[in-house]
């Protein structure tokens, strides 16, 4: 059982001005789960990088089945049975399922053609082996998110694979996908596979990690078997200072009913959709992977189309066709997907933030750079948002200080109500805390939020009032008192919902 | 670190540095370079590119682009050419050569906004059809002898030329619209990310209607010039002259995915291959070998530029500016 199958040793390495990882040394037992933990920028990926041989570097030594190896690129990384889960994924979205399967390997007969034939074969082997629904030639983009990861998952993992490296597998596939990951996990072990394990689910790591190495600032800070440690502890260690609560919840007194959503319905993708939300309230929507919830809001939002519906903002009806409309309504959305609907790479978080709110910025003629400036200054202060400079472009910063500079996009909007979607996904623990507590300070000063996530600790922490979402329906509403993660669950998978209709 | 910020500032200001040393590699190489005469022949030759790097540079950063602007030029230059003919009015004309280039143009917007159409092809089939009708309309023949019409593209108002005079307005009111105007930031973000900029209450398709009405009313413009400075109306006239200003504006840093790009890039861009050309006419390079080097040198300054762009310091690059404002 002692046997180490990867040993890394004194890595180095900088980049021009950052000293991305420095002395890094730990060791990962064969057939073990070795979780890295960290915030982000900690130089967790940095480390992935250099296992797997894009980066270089500068000094150290890695060790496979104690004997000393230098990895160059990629396929040597393979070579020596290194595979990687990234956390962005990586796929062709027009190719099938089988080609992205057998990317860069797909087998060739002895005039250089391709042979189809056995590819189609093996790939419906593994597909059945693995039990998974699909059909070889569908393309992936017809496939969903969590589906494409969990291939990319298992196509990491029986490429015959000594060391698996996975970078936050997890964050955008569903409970029950989790649960068929960790099997996988189990399986694999049980192989005497060893996996590397990069997550922010504290949670996840404790289920499944034997040892857990903690690294902070490019450095490892302990090393550790999981038994001997608690979240507590770890979380304190990767952020460097011991953090008395998780989720700065305060117990508000809640005004009246500003903002209602009534009978929304679109065909196929959600129907009656009934919720509310109270001054100074914060109500969680909670839900599985594809139940609708972001959706709902898009529509609520004015992004998606709907066929029907009225939402009430202070009780008067108020139309809303687009987000020009519901921004004028003091109604905003932080979208779930910061890449796709929320930064604007080439620009500077300064532009970034001001976008929404560019009327305050452009009046009588002329822009007013100097008031943009002051205001956008202000307000990072005010959220804390680390960057170098304000002309710095947002996509150098990390998750959580993009995922601040969004959330100060609508801030300088000065909303009234705030639909946040998943605004915690994808950063560290520390930004997860400071992004709380700006959601508290938001409601102390009598705004409302409406927060879709994921992650139900987070919801029964933050929230008074809890919906839940099944396929399209609201199943339940929960008050603060009845939270359990139990309840939740079951009216989320369809359990409770006939209790539902009764009442 | 102060090695770290010159060069940041190198990269920042990279297009000016070579359009200086391309000067003064120019100086040197024709003695004739330098006189008042042939630099004002250049701006003159300029004009007309200019404008429609300017019309091109508008979609590229907001993510579009506009093929047919050569052939949109030639339509509206002859029907204002044919209008001055049978008016006299000057102001008619250009009226004219204003409504032609919208009205293309808003058929442009139309399949690009409404349908989805990519603007690449929206754009083609506009090259074609506005094209074909210039030349059904004149029959194919030149329309000569223009009178007065002429002035707007050799007449002089003191010491400058007037087609240099409009072209100064031209760049102050883009200048304006990018730097002061909310649509202007908009097509920064409509480039940089259209989803995000819708998700932020940006209304795309507006400002998609908007550069394409400016993108027709400089055509419209430049049309008129042309056919001034050419004596004629001349139906089969400016072929290719969409990659004229598109190439300017690319030389200029204006990026093809978007969101990047600022006017004063393009004018330098435009000036970079306006010396270009003038300094092969000048020591006397075959024309055959002129569009070699030409081509060679816009693929070579867009590659530099994207690896420059590429490297680490880069993201300092805005970074240079903020600090000096602190200092300031």
């Amino acid at each position: 059982m002692e046997d180490i199958k990867l040993r890394v040793e004194g890595i180095e390495k900088s980049f021009p001005g950052v000293k991305a990882l420095s002395n890094i040394s730990f060791a990962v037992r064969k057939g073990t789960v070795h979780a890295l933990c960290g915030e982000n920028g900690a130089g967790k990926s940095t480390l992935m990088k250099v296992l797997t041989g894009l980066y270089k570097a500068d000094a150290g030594q890695i060790y496979i089945d104690e004997k000393p190896v230098e990895i160059k690129n990629p396929i040597q990384a393979r070579e020596y049975g290194i595979s990687m889960i990234a956390q962005e994924l990586n796929y062709v979205s027009e190719l099938s399922v089988e080609e992205n399967l057998f990317m860069g390997r797909l087998p060739v007969n002895r005039f250089g053609k391709v042979d189809w034939k056995k590819v189609r074969q093996e790939a419906v082997k593994f597909l059945k082996e693995e039990h998974l629904s699909y059909a070889p030639d569908q393309k992936l983009k017809t496939l969903t998110v969590s589906d494409i990861q969990m291939l990319e998952i298992i196509k990491a993992i029986t490429n015959n694979a000594q060391i698996v490296l996975m970078d936050e597998p997890t964050s955008s596939i569903s409970q029950k996908e989790v649960e068929l990951l960790f099997e996988k996990i189990a399986e694999l072990k049980a192989k005497g596979v060893s996996i590397v394990y990069i997550s922010h689910k504290m949670d996840e790591v404790f289920r499944i990690a034997d040892d857990i190495t903690v690294i902070r600032d490019g450095e490892v800070v302990s090393s550790d078997r999981a038994e001997n440690l608690d979240i507590d502890t770890v979380i304190a260690r990767m952020v460097g200072r011991k953090m008395e609560n998780v989720y700065p919840k305060e117990e508000m007194p809640i005004g009246e009913k500003v903002f209602e959503v009534k009978d929304f319905h679109q065909k196929g993708i959600f129907d009656n959709i009934n919720f509310y939300a109270r001054k100074g309230e914060i109500v969680g929507f909670a839900g599985l992977v594809g139940a609708g919830r972001t959706e709902v809001m898009r529509a609520v939002f004015g992004l998606d189309p709907k066929e029907g519906g009225t939402v009430l903002i202070d009780g008067q009806e108020v139309a809303i066709r687009s987000p020009e409309d519901a921004i004028s309504r003091k109604l905003i959305m932080l979208s779930e997907d910061r890449k796709e609907y929320g930064i604007v790479p080439v620009r500077s978080v300064t532009e970034n933030a001001s976008l929404a709110s560019l009327k305050n910025y452009f009046f009588k003629g002329f822009c007013h750079r100097q008031k943009e400036k002051e205001e956008v200054r202000e307000i990072f202060q005010k959220m804390d948002v680390k960057t170098p400079t304000l002309d710095t472009l947002i996509s150098s910063l990390s998750g959580g200080n993009a995922q601040k500079v969004l959330l100060a996009r609508w801030m300088l909007c000065e909303p009234e109500i705030m639909i946040l979607d998943e605004p915690t996904r994808g950063i560290d623990v520390g930004a997860k805390f400071e992004i709380y507590k700006l959601m508290t300070d938001i409601v102390r000063d009598g705004r409302t939020i409406v927060m879709v996530s994921s992650e139900l600790p987070e919801l029964i922490g933050m929230c008074d009032r809890i919906y839940v979402m099944c396929q399209g329906l609201i199943t339940g509403c929960l008050e603060r008192k009845d939270f359990s993660q139990e309840r939740i669950m079951m009216l989320a998978t369809g359990l409770l919902n006939s209790e539902q209709k009764g009442a | 670190m102060n090695k770290q910020k010159l060069s940041a500032y190198l990269q920042r200001f990279s297009i000016f540095i070579v359009l200086i040393v391309m000067f003064l590699v120019c100086s040197l190489l024709s003695p004739y370079f330098l006189t008042p005469n042939n630099l004002m022949n250049v701006a003159r030759q300029l004009c007309v590119g200019i404008l429609l790097a300017y019309a091109e540079m508008i979609l590229i950063v907001s993510g579009f682009l506009d093929l047919s602007i050569g052939s949109v030029l030639a339509l509206a230059g002859v029907l204002s050419v044919s209008c001055f003919k049978s008016t006299h009015s000057m102001l008619l004309a250009l009226l004219v050569a204003f409504a032609v280039g919208v009205v293309c143009n808003l058929i442009n917007a139309t399949f690009v906004a409404q349908f989805n159409v990519p603007a690449f092809i929206a754009t083609l089939g506009m090259q074609q059809v506005a094209r074909g009708v210039a030349l059904y309309y004149t029959g194919g023949a030149n329309i000569l002898q223009l009178g007065k019409f002429v002035k707007l593209g050799q007449g002089m108002l003191g010491p400058i030329p007037i087609p240099v005079l409009i072209v100064l307005v031209i760049t102050v009111i883009v200048w304006y619209l990018f730097n002061h105007t909310r649509y202007g930031r908009s097509l920064y973000a409509i480039g940089g990310n259209r989803k995000a900029a819708e998700a932020s209450g940006i209304n795309a398709k507006k400002s998609i209607y908007i550069s394409y009405i400016i993108c027709g009313l400089l055509a419209g413009l430049a049309g008129a010039i042309f056919m001034a400075r050419n004596n004629s109306g001349i139906p089969n006239g400016a072929v290719g002259y969409e990659m004229t200003g598109l190439t300017a504006a690319i030389v200029g840093g204006t990026s093809f995915s978007g969101g990047v790009g600022t006017v004063m890039g393009t004018v330098a861009g435009a000036f970079i291959i306006g010396f270009l050309e003038n300094i092969m006419n000048l020591i006397g390079v075959n024309s055959y070998i002129q569009s070699i080097i030409e081509g060679a040198i816009i693929v070579f300054a867009v590659a530099f530029d994207i690896r420059s762009k590429n490297r680490k310091t880069t993201k300092q690059i805005m970074a240079v500016k903020d600090e000096d404002a602190k200092k300031g």
